[in-house]
């Protein structure tokens, strides 16, 4: 074991990119770092690339939904893995719910190809720079983002359910 | 061990005489057709596990002329469908149905093919009746094998009873019609 540790990794982030963190905790032990979105690429570039840290599998990509937040509602999670260290990471980015936007991390890791399209298809998070931005797991003609708080649960087609013999 | 003689379907109305038996062709056909069921097994989910023990030994559809499962809708006469259908599912299931022959029957197996059952959620199809035309709909989540097999004997009465112009009827084309199928 290389003994790669939370309080490490931070400390090289910080070295590298003085201001990107904007906060940083360890829920359950995984160290978990807000960041602001434009350094968001290159600080997942330095944690691949850098040796001792070698953070080399992207484990997963999500949309996040907080309609409360004021111009922060939107977010991506990303989850990063040190295979060599075991080491786990998560990085979290914020943006208002009027720009969707964020760049896309294609280019970084072939994995986040089906996670971003994944992540469009239920926040409507737009990612600049995917090869390939359209729906995945829900269909084509679907014309709204379903994860978003916004859209009620249920489907709207559902006949044999009275509101009145479920409390509602 | 319990020794029986083996039953038979009954013999249609009709006229007997000594080394003949009249009866009408349609009700020949019915029965000839009632027996010998083609059943294309669409299972999705636990429906599907019902009906694999519906077809083993203990239920055993084959009594009741539906050991041959058909896994083209080519051949198929009945279509089975079994287990939650997904928004994304739906035109798959609606291009197996286009492509049986007639006549064709639908049984629904399930509260998710039913209605949707416990997916009321974007992602379902609220009853594969928003698709396709379904003749009968079996309860239950999911329905022990006696009650598919009750579904199946449903369809065999509807089967038996239904007239060989029924397929050609204004009725019949009304409603296809309104499921948008030529």
């Amino acid at each position: 074991m290389s003994g790669l540790t939370n309080p490490i990794v931070l400390e090289q982030i910080q070295q590298q990119f003085p201001d990107a963190v904007l906060s940083a905790s360890e829920p359950f032990g995984l160290l978990t770092l807000e960041l602001k979105k434009q350094d968001v690429l290159p600080v997942m570039a330095f944690l691949r690339d850098a040796p001792t840290l070698d953070f080399g599998f992207l484990t997963d990509i999500c949309g996040v939904h907080y309609p409360d937040q004021h111009q922060r509602e939107l977010g991506v999670v990303y989850h990063l893995h040190s295979l060599v260290n075991n080491v786990r990471v998560r990085i979290k980015t914020f943006f208002p719910e009027k720009a969707p936007k964020m760049p896309s991390a294609t280019k970084l890791f072939a994995a986040a190809n089906w996670m971003e399209r994944e992540t469009y298809d239920f926040y409507g998070i737009v990612f600049d720079g995917h090869p390939d931005l359209r729906r995945i797991l829900n269909v084509d003609e679907m014309d709204y983002f379903p994860m978003r708080k916004e859209y009620r649960l249920e489907d709207g087609t559902r006949t044999d359910k009275d509101d009145r013999y479920f409390g509602r | 061990m319990i020794k029986q003689k083996p039953t038979f379907v009954e013999r249609p109305e009709g006229y007997v005489g000594e080394g003949f038996f009249a009866t009408n062709i349609e009700k020949v056909i019915g029965l000839a057709r009632a027996n010998s069921l083609w059943p294309l097994p669409f299972a999705t989910s636990c429906c599907g596990i019902e009906f694999m023990a519906t077809m083993g030994a203990n239920y055993d559809l084959a009594r009741f002329g539906a050991e041959r499962l058909s896994f083209s809708p080519r051949q198929a006469d009945l279509l089975m469908v079994m287990g939650t259908i997904a928004k994304k599912m739906a035109p798959v299931l609606r291009q197996v149905y286009e492509q049986m022959a007639e006549p064709k029957w639908v049984i629904a197996v399930g509260a998710c093919a039913s209605s949707g059952g416990i997916f009321d959620t974007y992602s379902v199809l609220q009853g594969i009746d928003k698709i396709i035309p379904v003749d009968v709909y079996v309860p239950g989540c999911p329905p022990r094998p006696e009650q598919i097999i009750d579904g199946v004997m449903k369809i065999q009465e509807l089967v038996k009873n239904e007239s060989l112009r029924r397929r050609q009827s204004e009725e019949y084309r009304h409603l296809l019609a309104s499921y948008k199928i030529d």
